[in-house]
């Protein structure tokens, strides 16, 4: 069960096969069990749970059933829910306690989803290993010693080890593909703008967007049917028709243009990833793809202009964080400006307070053009090379990220290393696009571990159904987001 | 030497919508602190902002008004700082491209002593919207400093001029313009107490007849025009004195202290704040087209400027009768209904900006909130026009008008003011006062001009004041001579 597709959970839970209630409380008892060597969950709040699970089992008994009503989902702890303490993985929003609910949680409340608890995740959606938590690492389940990868790294770690049936994620430069490729399930990071941003704690405003996370591309395309759409408190969201992603699932790759971008395979690229990336195109060309070669010649910029854009609107945006109104204040403090020093020095950790820095100098009088300008003057050079290649090809493939998952503290005291890990992700969000990565197989670690390997799958603006249909063929063929890892306990826990 | 002054404004003109500017929160004066505070006022974590069209209409009504250009493309930019009564740590507001860009407004600088009135044309630089900031609340809790939200994200439009006045009384008129114009088009309520229009006031000096500006200092949140002409006389002093001293003038912000009517310094150049303006990227740019401009002119009402012309052509105003009635909206409105109900143009603005207005001002009220109507002041000019009543006496019904006394005509009869128009009784008592005042009559016969008079006043008096006294100088000349 814990296996099963969302499909196949909303048809057991229609047909009464199951319950809400039976069907969350395995997953709370899992929780239960794994979380504590895991740390994928932040906060849990069983009685709020099992309430909304009963809620919906008398959805189901009235008939009013929708595709994810009684489903446990976590929620990627950067997403305000009413009553649920809400941190961000800042020690800054500890003791938040959410009054209102984002606009997602407002969709999967509606659709009679259940919120299983809020996931671990970077501080502030900041880091790719989700080291920078206030509330600890987490660990990678297909190998305890690893990261799971971040921002979104604990709705990862629950995806993966199964203590949800799916997850939701933010990614503003990778933070759910990345993630997703080192442990091994499928990630969607949609449009920008077709998920609405309203009660998503903001990191770089003009970057965000929420995304499934989940074990198939047929789960991301029933999130994506609850989480996209129009919001007018968004003035980002964008006024589309809703669509329904699941609508080309089935359809044939029979002509389909893949575009491999030469920089996407070059130096930087970890050998045995790269193979693995190698076998799943090769997969494509049988199930009827056809290969192009193309460009991207700006790749190489995206990461300097990422940390110069994405720190000066995170600079802003966590402005709002002074110990005023709510959120962590210093115990003692002599005067307003101490007040403001000592809150924001304890309330923050040292990946938020640097990139705040970054930020706070790029927007500054007199370097605001040599940053900020230029950034976003190559940002659209970014966004032109997409364009350009979406005239050769259908969709781009590549690996989601260089390597498999690193070890815990390893890129931590280097924070370019660190960042490097976005390379072949923080493109999209520069130029708004959608991109996936999808379970490809996997690659053996210098120390003998077998470690997942995420394909990524970028698509042309709104081309998500596409691209969902694209890694579903992908996924009949293949049984790799059908593989789990072996949860092994460490003995004092067990 | 002799010094001139160089002046601009920069005004926050409250705009009247319903709610705030990014939010749907309420932004009714006085309410209890907090309680219009919604997840966007305060800033919660993961709110955003939408741009409230009410305000946009606003900006596009007064672009309309001073003849500026409205841009098809403006955007919206963070200003950064830190305050508690700021809850994000920003303020939205406009930087780089405002919605509004350059116009200009004219203005009617009074006499001053010796110096006649006169017009003068004030260009505008740009107004631009942007959001309030709360309100820190001291001493509300013992030893503690309280923050109301209830004003964050209140839509402003910040209308800033050239340094193109030349004196408190051009800023003065200037502000009163700009006051009565915000009205007049329907996006501000004026109200100066509750904080709905408050200038900055940039003050500098220079030698007269130099070309190159002077430092500046910026005088804050003024809001009444006395303390605007305080302050802005008692900074050019200071600043004068300063240069004259051998002094040099620092770049600073300065606070005007009603009580002691003197400007001191809140911060300097040196400490002022990088703003760190940057598009905000939570709102899309602002387009409006010329449609959307279109829609919001066929909404507007007549501009001042053009009432003013109508005034002169239609009723056969003076251009300073006809200005002085378009300084507001209301008193034009009273205006012409006093002409629409039957009354005398040239009477009716005569008794509107002279007895009318110089009762309302004693009694500190307003023309919406007199107590005599336009249809009862018409009433009274039509009994001076049908001679019922002399000038005299219509002082005397404006009066008892005033006073809720009854209708015109009921205070006419009971007070017996009554005009007497009868030649036959009016000769009557003519021919008694020359009987009786011999003596008067031959000083006139002998040129003494003056003894007429005498003599006008001697019938009117025997009248009891009721004679008309066209009348009596038509009878008397005839008799006399």
């Amino acid at each position: 069960m814990i296996n099963s597709s969302l499909k196949q959970l909303g048809e057991m839970l229609q047909a009464k096969k199951i319950s809400s209630v039976e069907l969350t409380q395995t997953f709370l008892d899992r929780i239960q069990q794994y979380n504590p060597s895991i740390n994928a969950y932040i906060a849990l709040d069983e009685g709020k749970t099992l309430a909304q699970a009963k809620a919906a089992d008398a959805l189901i008994a009235a008939g009013n059933a929708a595709p994810l009503t009684g489903i446990p989902i976590a929620q990627k702890d950067i997403f305000c829910a009413k009553g649920w303490q809400t941190t961000c993985g800042s020690k800054m929003l500890a003791n938040f306690i959410a009054p209102y609910d984002a606009h997602i949680i407002t969709q999967f409340d509606a659709a009679g989803a259940v919120n299983l608890g809020k996931t671990n995740m970077d501080e502030f959606a900041m880091g790719s290993s989700n080291e920078t938590s206030y509330f600890g690492g987490v660990k990678n389940p297909w190998s305890f010693d690893r990261v799971p990868g971040g921002s979104s790294g604990g709705s990862a770690a629950a995806v993966a080890a199964r203590l949800c049936a799916a997850a939701t994620g933010t990614d503003t430069g990778g933070s759910i593909r990345q993630p997703a490729s080192l442990c091994g399930f499928t990630g969607l990071k949609p449009t920008y703008g077709a998920v609405s941003r309203y009660g998503m704690i903001a990191f770089a405003s003009s970057l965000d967007q929420a995304g499934p996370m989940a074990k198939s591309a047929e789960d991301c395309a029933l999130m994506m049917n609850v989480m996209a759409g129009f919001d007018e408190r968004d003035s980002t969201s964008l006024n589309r028709e809703k669509e329904d992603y699941t609508r080309d699932l089935s359809k044939p790759l029979q002509g389909l243009k893949v575009g491999l971008p030469k920089e996407y395979f070059s130096e930087g690229l970890d050998a045995s990833v790269g193979k693995v990336i190698e076998a799943a195109i090769a997969e494509y060309k049988k199930l009827g793809a056809e290969i192009v070669d193309i460009s991207l010649p700006n790749t190489g910029l995206s990461i300097p202009v990422y940390y110069v854009l994405a720190p000066a609107e995170a600079s802003s945006n966590l402005s709002r964080y002074d110990g005023v109104r709510y959120g962590h204040r210093a115990a003692e403090y002599t005067d307003l400006m101490d007040m403001y020093n000592k809150s924001r020095a304890e309330g923050f950790g040292a990946e938020v307070k640097r990139r705040i820095l970054i930020g706070t100098y790029v927007l500054s009088a007199g370097y605001y053009d040599a940053y900020y300008l230029k950034a976003q003057q190559i940002r659209r050079l970014i966004a032109q090379d997409f364009v350009e290649a979406f005239k050769k090809c259908d969709v781009i493939m590549g690996p989601a990220a260089p390597s498999t998952a690193f070890k815990a503290g390893e890129k931590v005291d280097d924070p370019v290393a660190m960042y490097l890990q976005d390379i072949y992700t923080i493109s999209t969000n520069l130029a708004g696009l959608p991109g996936m990565s999808i379970p490809a197989g996997f690659a053996q670690s210098d120390d003998g571990v077998s470690l997942p390997v995420g394909l990524q799958i970028i698509g042309n603006y709104f081309d998500e159904a596409r691209m969902l249909n694209v890694a579903h063929q992908y996924q009949q063929v293949t049984d790799w987001h059908e593989r789990m890892p072996e949860l092994v306990l460490p003995k004092e826990v067990k | 030497m002799e010094w001139e002054v160089v002046i601009g404004l920069e005004t926050h003109t409250q705009l009247k919508t319903n709610t705030k500017i990014f939010s749907g929160a309420s932004i009714k004066y006085g309410a209890e602190p907090n309680t219009q505070a919604c997840e966007v006022s305060i800033a919660l974590p993961g709110v955003l902002p939408v741009l409230n069209k009410e305000a946009v209409q606003c900006a596009i009504k007064f672009g309309l008004a001073i003849n500026a250009h409205i841009a098809p493309r403006s955007v919206f930019a963070r200003k950064n700082y830190f305050y508690p009564d700021l809850p994000k740590g920003y303020q939205i507001s406009q930087f780089e491209l405002p919605v509004v860009g350059k116009g200009a407004v004219t203005i009617q600088v009074p006499a001053v002593g010796k110096n006649a009135a006169y017009e003068k044309v004030v260009n505008i630089t740009r107004a631009h919207l942007e959001e309030d900031a709360g309100k820190s609340v001291h001493g509300a809790v013992e030893g503690m400093s309280g923050i109301d939200l209830n004003r964050a994200g209140t839509p402003l439009l910040e209308i800033v001029t050239e340094p193109d006045m030349r004196s408190a009384a051009e800023a003065v008129a200037y502000a009163k313009k700009l006051h009565e114009l915000v009205q007049w088009i329907g996006i501000c309520d004026g109200n100066m107490q509750e904080g709905s229009f408050r200038c900055d006031v940039n003050v500098s000096v220079r030698p007269k007849g130099t070309e190159k500006l002077g430092t500046r200092r910026e005088i804050k949140n003024l809001n009444s025009f006395k303390f605007m002409t305080q302050a802005i006389e008692y900074e050019t002093r200071w600043q004068i004195e300063t240069l004259e001293d051998g002094g040099t003038i620092q770049q600073a912000t300065v606070l005007f202290n009603p009580d002691t009517g003197e400007t001191r310094s809140m911060r300097s150049k040196e400490e002022a704040n990088d703003y760190r303006y940057f598009p905000d990227p939570d709102l899309l740019p602002l387009v409006i087209s010329e449609a959307d401009k279109a829609a919001v002119k066929a909404t507007m009402p007549e501009l001042p400027e053009a009432m003013k012309a109508r005034f002169e052509a239609q009723y056969a105003l003076s251009s300073y009768d006809a200005n002085a009635l378009t300084t507001s909206r209301d008193l034009a409105n009273y205006f012409v209904a006093t002409v629409d109900a039957g009354a005398d143009a040239k009477q009716s603005a005569n008794w509107v900006m002279g007895t009318l207005a110089a009762k309302l001002n004693a009694a500190d009220t307003s023309i919406t909130d007199s107590p005599i109507n336009a249809q009862q002041l018409a009433q009274l000019l039509k009994r001076i026009g049908d001679n019922t009543i002399s000038n005299n006496a219509a002082k005397q019904v404006f009066e008892a008008l005033w006073n809720a006394e009854g209708s015109v005509d009921d205070i006419i009869a009971a007070k017996g003011l009554k005009q007497e128009s009868d030649s036959g009784a009016i000769e009557a008592i003519i021919d008694e006062v020359l009987a009786a005042n011999a003596a008067m009559v031959e000083e006139f016969k002998a040129g003494k001009e003056k003894a007429f008079n005498a003599l006008v006043g001697q019938a009117m008096k025997a009248s009891k004041g009721k004679a008309n006294p066209a009348q009596v100088n038509d009878i008397l000349k005839k008799k006399l001579s």
